[in-house]
């Protein structure tokens, strides 16, 4: 027996959807393997900072509805992303903050008030086997660990372990000093207007006919609710396109397709590696974060990023 | 050759042809065995792009690459594979049709043609095996399967393709396989990869 075989929590509540996440399969695009990895990376990476994990260690990441545990062991633990209550033993606990938890306490985190996802980041990180480099759960193509369970029993690494200490892109993290808020970024009760994502110009944009790109700043579109880890569907006043086929071509986290009936299609990180719809458009990565965020029913508006692209 | 920028920092390269995308995706490679273009993250070769991911700069990527020679049609650059193959897919006759030769000589043509890799995509594991070019085209099916099982071998426009697990699928179904096409524990775990050579023998059900 290892020295962190113990070391484990207990899923109460699943919630809707909760997946273990790291920085996902960059590099294996060619094999057809998805980038994955969770969808709002400065809160994964945030989480982690909270519990002296390495930024890249796994997490949790929830769907709306929170989710549930119980530790078996002493374990310090961090909640960030969307905007949630925690509770430590039916008390209220810190958001965005690292919290120590007793063997046996409960956390949980309640459904999100605004925003999608949250993470939960506990000191040693998630232990479940890499596939291809990466502990996390890509629900297109099936690799990785399956979704959590009520009941299932999940393994930390050692507190002082290496796990993620190398593979993800430093330079997603946020600045030091971004205070663990709750992220702004969704707007489910459109009290604060629609959630603008900053786009560049897609490989065929020129499929789009009359006043083209602009035609996207122009318009306001609905976040479906079959959106999920692979794609935001975006409906709205239909764009004209031009009629035809392309061969299927490759494909880039925040690429926009327009589709035949003029709806839109918003890649996120468990998007398939090509795709035969033209792509307008491609959302700024540093909007990815908020396109995790936008809940179903919540309004998106585009502006295109000024300069070449 | 057209150059499309695919967001901030990818780069969609556009050619007329298949085999000139296997000439370009082979040359890219060479290139990357020998440091080029570091930043690059993944590059995904398509039918008609390649599709580079992970570009600092645009402009000088794209004129450094218009400026290479790329010859129009690749040197064999892969591995051989073989892949046993069971001729008794549920639409042998279709193909059979499509290619004006009867069904018992579906097995005979696809196995005497020569195969390469073109890409991978659609699933995991899953190689896009250029070879049916010059008529031998096969349309897909009008309505698709909701479950095609793991191992089929399957024909779609040029392609002849290999289903790493069941899932669903328009191909034309002519046979299968029991080779795994995808074992993550394995490396690499793709058995096929772009630019791999492919015979298929014909081995009786």
């Amino acid at each position: 027996m290892t020295a962190g075989s113990d070391r484990v929590i207990r899923v109460r509540r699943a919630g809707a959807l909760t997946t273990v996440q790291d920085c996902g399969r960059p590099g294996y695009a060619h094999l057809g393997v998805p980038r994955s990895g969770a969808l709002d990376a400065p809160a994964h990476h945030l989480a982690n900072r909270l519990v002296g994990n390495p930024p890249a260690a796994a997490v949790l990441e929830t769907t709306l509805t929170g989710v549930a545990i119980t530790a078996e062991c002493d374990v310090i633990a961090a909640v960030t992303g969307a905007a949630a209550a925690v509770r430590i033993d039916g008390q209220a606990a810190r958001f965005g903050a690292a919290t120590e938890l007793r063997r046996g306490q409960l956390l949980e985190v309640r459904s999100a008030t605004s925003g999608v996802r949250n993470y939960l980041a506990f000191s040693g990180g998630m232990a479940v086997p890499r596939v291809l480099g990466s502990a996390s759960a890509d629900l297109l193509s099936g690799l990785g660990p399956a979704r959590l369970a009520d009941g299932d029993v999940l393994r930390l690494g050692p507190p002082d372990g290496t796990d993620g200490r190398d593979g993800c892109a430093l330079g997603e993290l946020p600045d030091i000093a971004v205070p663990a808020r709750p992220v702004a970024a969704s707007s489910s009760d459109g009290a604060t207007g629609p959630v603008q994502l900053v786009i560049h110009l897609g490989p065929r944009f020129d499929w789009l006919l009359g006043p083209g790109l602009a035609g996207l700043e122009d318009g306001q579109w609905t976040v479906s609710p079959d959106s999920n880890r692979v794609a935001l569907r975006l409906a709205g006043q239909p764009l004209r396109r031009r009629r035809g086929e392309l061969a299927s071509e490759g494909l880039v986290s925040g690429a926009i397709q327009a589709l035949p009936d003029g709806h839109l299609v918003l890649f996120l990180a468990d998007h398939p590696t090509t795709g035969g719809y033209p792509v307008i458009a491609v959302v700024d990565p540093a909007c990815l974060p908020a396109c995790a965020q936008a809940r179903p029913g919540s309004k998106i508006s585009f502006r295109i990023a000024s300069g070449r692209n | 050759m057209r150059f499309r920028p695919a967001g901030p920092s990818a780069l969609l390269v556009e050619v007329d042809s298949l085999p000139r995308v296997r000439a370009l995706h082979a040359r890219i490679e060479r290139e990357r065995a020998c440091g080029w273009a570091p930043g690059l993250v993944d590059v995904i070769a398509a039918a008609r792009t390649v599709l580079l991911d992970g570009v600092t700069d645009q402009d000088a990527l794209a004129s450094e690459i218009r400026s290479w020679s790329v010859p129009p049609h690749p040197e064999a650059s892969g591995q051989v594979v073989e892949i046993a193959c069971r001729y008794d897919g549920p639409d042998l006759g279709e193909v059979a049709r499509q290619w004006g030769v009867p069904p018992e000589r579906v097995a005979a043509v696809h196995s005497g043609l020569a195969h390469e890799v073109a890409f991978c995509g659609f699933a995991p594991g899953f190689p896009y095996i250029a070879g049916l070019g010059g008529g031998r085209e096969v349309s897909r099916r009008d309505r698709p399967r909701a479950a095609v099982p793991a191992g089929s071998v399957a024909l779609g426009d040029e392609y002849t393709g290999i289903y790493p697990r069941t899932s669903p699928g328009g191909w034309q179904i002519i046979g299968h396989t029991d080779a795994v096409m995808w074992d993550p524990d394995r490396d690499p775990a793709a058995l096929l990869r772009p630019g791999d050579q492919v015979r298929f023998v014909n081995v009786m059900p």
